[in-house]
């Protein structure tokens, strides 16, 4: 088999993958549960949601940090993903050959620390920052400056991995996840490196981050049954349920991992991007950059859209994303989008957001590895508007050989990556 | 591999709007500093912008928070300097790589619901219900850090496909770096890299001051700081720049001011030495010969004086200039910014190459060799 592509850049493998979601920890645990139809959404219990419209989400309550804040659990998920991953690849575990690209959250600091600085200001009448700033000075919130920096969950995990070079901390909001892996496919084709550790992590259900996306009606109300709010392409669906996870994967250059003897789960075989500048939260009504972006990954990845057996979907559930998504698909896919099969995993751990693109790229290798689809879980009511086989409830065997993952953004963002089993054979 | 060069240069701070405005200031003088608003913390403040002229829809202003609008004010006046902004078959398939933190917060309403969570008899709920009727519901988009690219796409039409680094100054140097090198492997032709910085927000200052980074007296010198405890003195400003591959910008009849010999980036396990050991890696990696310096220096006790000590070993001739006696520490947007005054100082035959060193207040280490187009 040739090690490189139809533009003789080299392939990249998988070697390495891991995942934590609110249905487990582990790939294969998660894996397990996403393809017996279960959900990880339940009721938040990490903060009080009285006042609340939303007061669910898939958040994942079996991980302790100190202190608890988005970074800290952000940082622990990546650490957890990437032990997998790595672990998986059988590179060394904490002298990693190559780059480090993360997509992480935007931080900032939380409602407990500012509490903590109020109060050690002694200010008793009107807080001002001018207070949390005397209460700064004291030299006793040192370790918060670390904390709250944007570098800092990148620069640690980069210390527990050993990756080299400067370690890329990025967001491209919602498809945040698969920009790592595509940044990390670029390196390995440039030649830079013959490996990178991609990872996508998202810890960041508090009461602000949950209220911010409430307020711009993205959220999915529907409290009373968690398991049933994440509806994506159902005509009832309402909104997205915020999800937390990490995964993480491992891409090296094909010929360097078959040197090693690696054992290859699959192929990144290509990358699309477009952006969009018509709204900051819609996308363009006509469809054209995520037209464009899937296209792009599938001429990237040197395929024709009859090629590929599965779509994993965006999917987020809110009535905008679905629409839009199915309506680009069958632009690329024609008439063959009644019957391609296409779910999403956020029916099932809601929207993992920064980290919802890696999360979706190890399931998409998943079901590559194990001929089995997961399903879209909660198709009630069909939306007569977007006919798709929406792998309804249950999941599919299918021989699946190439799948093409969606991530639409925020921002104008629309990334979409293409995996394989093995890479379409040239002529 | 591809020739890498800069085409347009779009930059605002307190040393006031466009390149020349810069390097005229950068001739001499002291730097525009308000010791008033955030006393006992000095900031350098952006001048006043006349917003309609980049961004003509109020509509758009109204949607973006300080740090945005001067993103894409210089990311304007990037556009325009490249002769790219009319030309909306070329903006739609350029790319655009921006170095960013995150956007202001509503300090008034965090102020209240400090003040309100002493006594409220449950806490958690007051949290909520107060996030829930006093947070602008808009406002999150001015926080994320993706959505500066998002408004540059909406605002200038800059639609290739846009990417947002995080993490402090390495993010800046790390935007030119994966800019540059996309263009020089051939798989992209034309960039629009940069960043923005407000630092008139006591949020960034509360960061800063908790890890005892900020210089409280009046404007020093970055070099002179670190006898007198050291500290970085934040500035409020943007830049962004166009780089194209040498044969793009000739095809479209661009004229080039600097080439992007090389970036280099990378992070030391900060002890004493590791800074200056950091500088002179990065210098040989880089082959740098440079007769001008346009360093990054944040004033910090250390890591200033190694860099000073590091560049008198590296460039014992050369000019050193410090963006922080310039417009201050800009964070995200200092890296970027330091490029453009290079291409300017290459431009106008000042210079005839040079080097533009990022020593990150916390982490980081970052060096970019310009020469001539």
């Amino acid at each position: 088999m040739a090690l490189r592509d139809k533009q003789g850049r080299p392939l990249v493998a998988v070697t390495g993958m891991g995942v934590v979601t609110s249905l487990g920890q582990g790939k294969d645990d998660t894996w397990a549960a996403l393809t017996a139809g279960q959900s990880g959404i339940h009721r938040i219990e990490r903060f009080p949601t009285e006042g609340l419209r939303t007061t669910i989400a898939g958040t994942i309550d079996s991980v302790d940090v100190e202190p608890f804040c988005a970074p800290m659990l952000s940082e622990r998920l990546a650490m957890l993903a990437g032990e997998e991953a790595v672990g998986q690849s059988g590179l060394a575990s904490s002298d990693f050959p190559g780059a480090l690209f993360i997509a992480v959250p935007p931080v900032e600091m939380e409602w407990p620390q500012r509490e903590a600085l109020a109060e050690a200001s002694g200010q008793g009448g009107e807080v001002t920052y001018k207070d949390l700033l005397k209460a700064a000075a004291t030299g006793r919130f040192k370790p918060w400056h670390d904390l709250f920096i944007f570098g800092t969950v990148a620069d640690r995990v980069a210390d527990r991995f050993g990756t080299r070079g400067s370690p890329i901390s990025l967001s491209t909001a919602c498809s945040s996840g698969a920009t790592a892996i595509q940044l990390g496919v670029e390196a390995i084709r440039r030649g830079e490196t013959d490996a990178a550790l991609c990872i996508g992590t998202d810890g960041s259900v508090n009461p602000e981050s949950l209220v911010r996306f409430s307020l711009l009606s993205a959220l999915s109300t529907q409290n009373e049954n968690p398991e049933g709010a994440s509806k994506p392409f159902s005509k009832n669906r309402d909104g997205f349920v915020m999800g937390e996870g990490g995964a993480a994967l491992v891409l090296e250059n094909a010929e360097s991992a078959m040197a090693r003897g690696a054992k290859i789960l699959g192929y990144v075989l290509g990358c699309g991007e477009k952006g969009d500048g018509f709204h900051r939260t819609r996308s363009s009504p006509d469809g054209m950059p995520a037209i464009t972006a899937i296209r792009e990954a599938l001429t990237d990845a040197g395929l024709a859209p009859d090629d590929i057996d599965y779509i994993n979907a965006h999917g987020t559930s809110t009535p905008e994303n679905d629409k839009m998504e199915a309506m680009s698909c069958t632009a690329v896919f024609g008439e063959r989008m009644a019957n391609l099969p296409i779910s999403s995993n956020k029916s099932m751990i809601g929207h993992t957001l920064t980290a919802a693109g890696a999360v979706e790229a190890v399931m998409s290798l998943m079901t590559i590895g194990t001929s089995r689809i997961a399903p879209t879980i909660n198709y009630q009511v069909p939306d007569p508007a977007i006919p798709l086989d929406v792998v309804p409830n249950v999941a599919r065997d299918a021989s699946v050989n190439y799948v093409l993952s969606n991530s639409f953004g925020f921002g104008g963002q629309n990334t979409c990556l293409v995996f394989g089993a093995e890479p379409k054979l040239m002529y | 591999m591809r020739d890498v060069v800069i085409t347009g240069v779009g930059l605002v701070s307190s040393a006031g709007e466009g390149l020349e405005a810069h390097l005229t200031a950068l001739a001499g003088g002291t730097p525009n500093t308000d010791a008033a608003s955030f006393e006992p913390f000095p900031v350098h403040p952006a001048v006043t912008l006349e917003w309609d002229r980049q961004i003509p829809k109020k509509s758009d202003q109204r949607q973006m928070e300080p740090w945005q609008k001067l993103g894409c004010y210089a990311a304007g006046l990037a556009l325009d300097a490249a002769g790219a902004k009319e030309d909306a078959a070329l903006k739609g398939r350029m790319q655009l790589i921006v170095s960013a933190g995150g956007g202001e917060r509503d300090y008034a309403v965090d102020g209240q619901i400090l003040t309100g969570l002493r006594q409220a008899d449950n806490p958690g709920v007051f949290l909520n219900e107060r996030l829930m009727g006093d947070l602008r519901p808009t406002l999150f988009l001015a926080q994320l850090s993706n959505l500066l690219a998002g408004n540059i796409s909406i605002v200038h039409g800059v639609t290739g496909a846009s990417r947002t680094f995080m993490g402090e100054e390495s993010s800046g140097v790390d935007a030119i770096r994966i800019a540059r090198e996309r263009i020089a492997s051939g798989q992209d032709d034309i960039f629009l890299v940069g960043g923005s910085y407000n630092a008139e927000r006591p949020d960034v200052l509360l960061i800063y001051e908790m890890g005892s980074f900020l210089w409280k007296k009046p404007y020093t010198s970055v070099w002179e700081r670190p006898a007198q405890g050291g500290g970085m003195i934040l500035g409020s400003g943007g830049c962004f720049l166009v780089l194209e591959s040498r044969e793009h910008a000739a095809a479209r009849g661009a004229k080039p001011l600097a080439a992007i010999a090389g970036v280099a980036s990378d992070r030391s396990r900060r002890q004493p030495g590791s800074v200056e050991g950091a500088l002179h890696g990065l210098s040989r990696q880089l082959g740098a010969k440079p007769d001008v310096v346009i360093s990054g220096a944040t004033g910090i006790k250390g890591i200033t004086d190694e860099e000073r000590a590091a560049l008198k070993d590296i460039t014992p001739g050369a000019a050193i200039h410090a963006t922080g006696d310039l417009v201050g520490h800009t964070m995200e947007a200092q890296a970027p910014i330091g490029v453009a005054l290079a291409a300017g100082l290459i431009a106008g035959g000042q210079a005839g190459e040079a080097l533009v060193t990022s020593i990150g207040h916390w982490r980081g280490e970052g060096a970019i060799r310009l020469t001539k187009a």
